[in-house]
């Protein structure tokens, strides 16, 4: 068993819950179930952006900053595709499709130092990857889910998208990424929550 | 950029029992100084969103974190840098 | 034991399966400090995950585990004598009837008056007790609005809660009420920020926001 509940033992009868796909399913990682709506998380006030302001960029580790504004973004190449998502509050949602720009393609011909990334977006969350973990077709910034443009509930105008990381990486309303040498924790990660947060290794916490 | 009300925000009644668990003490009524703002607030008015991989409590005055709440593998993470005192009577 | 509750507190429930997976939430107590029995007021929710649990499947006998009573801030003694002023949208009036009741059996009652919103008026709840209540003529008044109908011979409002109903129904700042607003949270904010629009002072207002799960928990 991967989780421990408290007091384990008393049992409500009769009680089933959601209904949760848990049986062995090679594309469930350990200690998730299925659904079929999607659960909206939130730790804030929906930012709702103004895309005549709104903009893109890469700072930090990097000659000179790059920005995209809205209408320059959507025009970039963009990619559709359908991936399995993994909640960290062990919910799993299966072939959800995104369109968005990869990050390769936001990343071309930039020379960096850096290692790591923070994300960060309206409202103020952040959270940190390796920079490898977005690179190589892994990430994009997302701006369509389902073929409809993403809601502000679900991060829109834009979101990061890591599918194969827990999904608080993948940072809703994002404005951008900063490239650093060091890894410094993000929001969550810096309250409990794994540094990396692998969910096919159940990192989860501060110490899986 | 505007916020607005979202459904999702709570206030501190939502957290009573969990708070009350860590503090070993009825918690709704301590009164928090918001370390970014200095607003002071009973805990019951704060803001806080529970629908999340943590409980998010913000400040109803300027919306910074007050605090944040993990729970998880029989642990908590608890983060009250946001409040800069929390004043709350002897159980 | 139950150590006893205050009138506006909740409970924890917390739902256990056999493969151990949890579903909490949390119900206000609906049962006056005085009465026997620990009483919640559940509203099935077709897409809940708790409350058909609670309301279809529970049986006499069986054991729920909750936590509490909790709560301090949203609470109300029957030996506060202020005027009351309680304003419920949907079940947010349920911690508000546990107030109702518990004035009810208070020697000196404290002059209440009530404005409750409901969708319509199969969905106000306690709606008999309400009416004995106010029957009883002691210094209650309770007025209901219905958003999305006008019955035919309702007497009642039926519109959303906003200023002009507001300023008909709630005491007069002069009053200085002891003020409980329960309900979704856009409707506690609204309902909130019209009382300070007439000029009540914020701290006499205290608020209990419930989430789409019908409790104070979200």
């Amino acid at each position: 068993m991967r989780d421990t509940h408290r007091l384990m033992g008393f049992i409500s009868r009769g009680f089933k819950g959601r209904r949760r796909d848990t049986a062995s399913s090679s594309r469930l990682p350990p200690g998730q179930y299925l659904v079929n709506d999607f659960p909206v998380l939130s730790a804030g006030p929906t930012p709702r952006a103004n895309l005549d302001q709104w903009t893109f960029s890469i700072e930090g580790e990097i000659d000179e900053p790059k920005r995209w504004t809205w209408k320059e973004l959507i025009a970039l190449p963009a990619d559709t595709v359908t991936r399995d998502i993994h909640c960290v509050t062990k919910w799993s949602k299966f072939d959800t499709t995104w369109k968005g720009v990869s990050v390769d393609t936001l990343m071309e011909g930039v020379e960096t130092a850096a290692e790591y990334m923070t994300a960060f977006s309206d409202g103020g969350y952040t959270t940190n990857l390796p920079l490898e973990d977005v690179m190589d077709g892994k990430a994009w910034v997302a701006y369509e889910f389902d073929g409809q443009p993403l809601h502000p509930e679900h991060g829109g105008p834009a979101r990061l998208l890591v599918p194969h990381l827990y999904f608080w990486k993948s940072a809703k309303w994002v404005r951008g990424i900063k490239l650093e040498k060091e890894q410094h924790p993000g929001f969550w990660e810096s309250n409990g929550y794994h540094l990396y947060g692998d969910p096919w290794r159940e990192q989860r916490y501060w110490g899986d | 950029m505007k916020m607005q009300t979202s459904e999702m925000k709570l206030d501190g009644n939502a957290i009573a029992g969990l708070l009350g668990e860590i503090f070993a003490v009825e918690m709704t009524t301590a009164r928090g100084t918001c370390a970014s703002c200095g607003a002071v607030n009973e805990v019951g008015r704060v803001e806080v969103y529970v629908h999340a991989p943590g409980t998010v409590v913000r400040c109803p005055a300027c919306e910074a974190v007050l605090m944040r709440i993990v729970r998880g593998r029989g642990r908590y993470w608890l983060d009250l840098t946001g409040v800069r005192c929390l004043e709350f009577a002897e159980g | 034991m139950w150590p006893g509750h205050l009138a506006g507190q909740h409970v924890d429930v917390r739902l256990t399966a056999e493969d151990g997976y949890q579903a909490e939430r949390s119900y206000s107590i609906a049962s006056p400090p005085e009465d026997r029995w620990v009483a919640l007021t559940v509203e099935r929710l077709d897409d809940g995950e708790v409350s058909p649990y609670l309301v279809g499947e529970l049986k006499v006998g069986d054991k729920v585990e909750l936590r509490g009573p909790i709560g301090g801030h949203f609470v109300w003694r029957g030996a506060d004598d202020r005027p009351l002023l309680l304003v419920a949208g949907g079940s947010g009036v349920v911690p508000l009837m546990a107030m109702l009741r518990h004035r009810s059996s208070a020697p000196h009652k404290a002059p209440a008056r009530v404005l409750y919103s409901s969708r319509t008026l199969a969905d106000i709840i306690y709606r008999e007790e309400i009416d004995r209540l106010v029957a009883a003529n002691d210094g209650l008044s309770v007025t209901h609005t219905l958003t999305r109908e006008k019955p035919a011979g309702w007497s009642g409002y039926t519109r959303r809660v906003d200023a002009a109903m507001v300023k008909e129904v709630a005491w007069p700042k002069a009053q200085a009420p002891a003020v409980f607003v329960c309900g979704p949270t856009p409707f506690v904010e609204a309902a909130a920020d019209l009382l300070v629009g007439l000029d009540y002072d914020p701290l006499w207002i205290k608020t209990e926001r419930f989430g789409a799960t019908g409790g104070p928990g979200g």
